[in-house]
């Protein structure tokens, strides 16, 4: 039976009606009556005490409305921006954390941090009001550089050595006893490059207050508008969740950076309530480079102990992870609990242990960025597994068939606190290494030399924990929230249904892949299904989307719903066909009566269970309309093998990827196409990681890399056409058996390329991001 | 950021330093120069407007005269407040030789630091962008100090 909309179906994207067309509803193109606009002044030292701000110009200037600052803001009752996750110290101490005015209040401690925000009539009055500010900075010396972070000024008052936590995760004796036996070590260090996300809409609000009602309606660009409306109300004290309202419509693009949140809509509704009028922000685009939630930014060394056949023996891994000036919305659960969980790979490592220490310096806050600590996780595993192949002349992909998890080993505990449910992790691989022609790279590196090129192969096989997350196992380890889902299937008279999803798309094609479960669960036509998300006032309370959590997660909400929608319809159609209910059957969308040719279509059902005439009132509520929470027991496991084969040309530097393999494990999917589409926009990213993306601070912690002039986007040119294919071990504890594949490409693509150009060029290591120049001054050592 | 130059301007050393002391001439030289105020002694208050790549404003420049040994030397410690635009800093060490009578060779070797918009987007561009001020700077001062002494 092949429903051309169901499950499997690469069915066209509903979404790209409207966005090829331009009728995308993005927050910026919401406009209110009588709407004011805001700016922010924003730090250009990085750090300096603010002992005094003169807005009398500002305020005299014309169109300008107020000028709030962080005192006013404290003097509102308004509260800091709260860190989400609270990771424990080995010593079993609390993360230390530093307070965190939404507006900076007596100093400053990044370049872009907001230290008063302009209110004006036009954008223009706005911006003027800003430059009219005076501002009375004393600077203090920076604190930018990672690695001497621990000993150099203190930041925060309340942080000694700028250190929020020093963690550590496996067995210790354990790992040492294990290098202890070993034949080999191999040892590396690594730095993962700091990356800026760059969604192509920046962050923007539009905060109102209904003076009648009470109520604060806030549109704004969030990944997550439950989340946004608990830290509003609970913590920073805008509101009671009841009287504040977030909607997230159209979003461009998250890649986590919109998961957090921000001084800028915090201050934004704040300042429409204080003045009982609308106020609209965009960022522009050097402001998502100053104050957007940078990516990555880790300095590691990293040891793997061999047998001498090559059997991995322990892993050690040291970490420094730079959080930037504050602790982020999620920020500290990423080096650690996103980290050090996945540090045992595909792999079958017997002792394992991991330590992060995480510290501040004045620099961006650092949080989740597409793949959040896993794929800094993949790189540290996957490059020191390619560099102990060639120590030990063992062939890269032979070394990691030795050491797989088997597929009769599942579920496999891990040393580091996961247990996978499934996977077959040598299938993928074999299905690149035949993909990628590894039997043929031989001749194509000779025939690369006979042209004074040199030509490298690089492997990567990662591992992730996805469909975040097991409630109370999230909550154990420091999470101060739920990770469950909500997921509800209204039917309508007509049969039509309308979905409330508490997931959020902004770019992940939530209204086609959830439309194409309910035309195959409940056989209506695709047209007929409209998916609705992003607005606590249509969803309950749930978690929106990041961690390739969607599907996995909000789809088995969404099934558990359709289950119920099936379940009572089959008791309104037992009734109305005079059958016991354990006799009907329902499939394609009709239910009928074993063994007879009495049937009733779906939207008949509907329409009884609306217009109920025919129907057990005294037993059965009307309606058809349910709603359900899904809380997972296990993370997803996605899992692949990427190979990456690249030409560098010694003269220049320059590295051409020649091909680029992946093959993922993503469980069953629902829609191919959009899958594929997802893994294309990973590997760009974990490519342009690889190759050409930067966020860099001077030592004194100017940002240099604030534009697009500076800072290199991967771009067509930069890419191969991608060969991408799949292998399926569905998950198996979700009723889809899905694992998810947003994040995929940008946790095993990273790794595979530097393989490939440590290859082609003979050497140890080569730094993020191999640029021509990096590459150049390489191939000349 | 560092960066050296040398001009050579025909006049005397001492009608060069003359003029280098001289706010008013310094107002009609500076490129964009809106003001140029005596604020105290060996201090001066510049307003100017400049552009460095795209990032273009109105500058307010605090300079104050150090290590002053006239007619040969002094060192301008200037910090420039840009408002939105950013900020700059640093110092300007300038040097008067005799060549002869009538020609002295100025060189300058100034070290500083911009922070702000400026070094967000204008880093790579601020190098030029101080050469390019320089020069017509000097460009003016050559005509200006010229037409004072009637040439």
């Amino acid at each position: 039976m092949a429903n051309e909309t169901g499950i499997g179906a690469a069915v066209k994207r509903k979404e790209d009606a409207r966005f090829i067309t331009g009728t995308g509803r993005y927050t910026d193109d919401i406009g209110a009556h009588g709407q004011t606009y805001a700016v922010f002044a924003r730090s250009p030292h990085a750090r300096a005490k603010l002992n005094g701000l003169d807005a009398s110009a500002a305020l005299a200037t014309e169109g300008v409305v107020a000028v709030f600052t962080g005192a006013d803001l404290q003097a509102d009752g308004i509260g800091d921006l709260p860190c989400g996750w609270t990771v424990h110290s080995k010593d079993g101490e609390p993360m230390v954390v530093p307070a965190h005015p939404p507006i900076a209040v007596d100093k400053v401690n990044y370049v872009g941090e907001p230290y008063a925000v302009v209110i004006g009539e036009s954008l223009e009055a706005a911006k003027n009001g800003a430059e009219a500010l005076e501002a009375d900075f004393e600077e203090l010396p920076a604190v930018v550089d990672l690695a001497s972070a621990a000993s150099a000024d203190q930041i925060h008052e309340n942080v000694p050595n700028n250190q929020t936590y020093d963690w550590e995760l496996g067995d210790k004796a354990a790992t040492d006893a294990a290098f202890a036996q070993a034949h080999h070590v191999s040892s590396l260090e690594i730095v993962n490059n700091r990356l800026i996300p760059n969604a192509i809409e920046p962050r923007a609000a539009l905060g109102e207050y209904d003076a009648a009602s009470g109520l604060y309606t806030l549109h704004t660009t969030s990944q997550n508008p439950h989340l946004e409306r608990l830290v509003l109300a609970a913590f920073v004290q805008i509101a009671p969740e009841a009287r504040l309202r977030v909607i997230s419509p159209d979003v461009g693009g998250g890649f986590g950076s919109k998961i957090f949140v921000y001084a800028e809509e915090t201050a934004v509704i704040w300042a429409a309530g204080k003045l009982r009028r609308p106020v609209k922000w965009r960022a522009e685009r050097s402001e998502s480079f100053l104050a957007d939630a940078h990516g990555r930014d880790h300095v590691t060394k990293a040891e793997l102990a061999l047998a001498e056949d090559g059997t991995f023996l322990g892993l050690r891994v040291k970490t420094l992870a730079n959080m930037g000036a504050y602790l982020s919305t999620f920020a500290s659960s990423v080096p650690t609990y996103l980290y050090g969980t996945l540090m045992a790979g595909q792999y079958k490592t017997p002792a394992i242990y991991v330590e992060v220490q995480s510290l501040f310096t004045n620099t961006a806050p650092v949080d989740a960025y597409r793949g959040a600590g896993r794929p800094e996780a993949t790189y540290v595993v996957e490059r020191i597994v390619e560099t102990a192949a060639r120590e030990m002349g063992i062939d890269a992909a032979e070394l990691r068939r030795r050491n797989f998890i088997a597929p009769s080993d599942f579920p496999y505990e891990t040393p580091v606190a996961l247990t996978y449910d499934t996977g077959d992790y040598e299938a993928s691989l074999a299905k690149a290494l035949e993909h990628a022609d590894y039997a043929g790279f031989g001749a194509r590196k000779a025939a690369s030399e006979a042209a004074g090129k040199k030509r490298g192969i690089g492997f990567s096989c990662y591992i992730e924990a996805c469909g975040l997350a097991p409630s109370q196992v999230a909550i154990s380890l420091g999470a101060g929230v739920g990770l469950f889902e909500v997921g509800e299937v209204r039917v309508d008279v007509t049969g039509s249904v309308t979905v409330v999803t508490g997931s959020h798309s902004h770019g992940q094609s939530h209204e086609t892949t959830f439309a194409q479960i309910i035309s195959e669960k409940l056989g209506v036509p695709f047209e007929n299904v409209t998916v609705l998300h992003g607005d606590t006032g249509r969803s309950d309370y749930a978690l929106g989307t990041y961690g390739s959590r969607s599907l996995a997660v909000g789809g088995s909400a969404l099934i558990k719903a359709i289950d119920k929608i099936i379940a009572k319809g089959k008791k309104i159609a037992a009734h109305m066909l005079e059958a016991q209910e354990e006799q009907v059957d329902f499939a394609d969308g009709t239910f009928t009566v074993a063994d007879s040719n009495q049937s009733l279509t779906f939207p008949e059902v509907a329409f009884a269970a609306y217009v109920p005439a025919n129907y057990p009132l005294e037993e059965l509520e009307p309606g058809l309309s349910e709603k359900a929470f899904y809380d997972p027991p296990n993370f997803t496991y996605p899992a692949g093998a990427h190979i990456c084969e690249v030409e560098i040309d010694p003269a220049t530097g320059v590295v051409d990827i020649t091909s680029f393999v992946a093959v993922d494990d993503f469980g069953h999917i629902v829609n191919p196409m959009i899958v594929e589409g997802q893994v294309h926009g990973g590997l760009a990213q974990g490519i342009g990681q690889a190759l050409l993306e930067h966020g860099v601070y001077d030592e004194t912690g100017q940002l240099v890399s604030g534009s697009y002039m500076d800072y290199t986007m991967p771009r067509a040119d930069d890419l191969p056409s991608f060969t991408v294919d799949t292998t399926v071990t569905p998950c198996t504890h979700n009723p889809l058996g899905v694992k998810g594949c947003g994040e995929a490409g940008a946790i095993g693509s990273t790794a595979a390329v530097m393989n490939a150009v440590t290859n082609a060029l003979g050497v140890a290591s080569v730094p993020m991001p191999a640029t021509p120049e990096t590459v150049w001054r390489a191939a000349q050592a | 950021m560092e960066q050296s130059g040398e001009y050579t301007v025909s006049a005397s050393r001492e009608r060069v330093w003359e003029a280098l002391n001289d706010p008013e001439v310094l107002e009609r030289c500076v490129e964009g120069c809106r003001s140029m105020t005596v604020t105290g002694e060996g201090e001066f208050e510049a307003v100017v407007a400049a552009k460095v790549g795209p990032v273009k404003a109105t500058f307010t420049a605090a300079i104050e005269l150090q290590d002053v040994v006239a007619p040969e030397s002094y060192r301008l410690q200037v910090g420039v407040k840009g408002g939105a635009a950013g900020f700059a800093k640093g110092s300007a060490a300038v040097q008067l030789a005799e060549c002869s009578r009538d020609e002295t060779r100025l060189t300058y070797h100034i070290e500083g630091s911009i922070g702000g918009k400026l070094a967000q987007i204008g880093s790579r561009l601020v190098q030029a962008a101080a050469r390019k001020m320089a020069a017509s700077f000097f460009e003016r001062f050559a005509v200006d100090i010229g037409r004072s002494q009637g040439v």
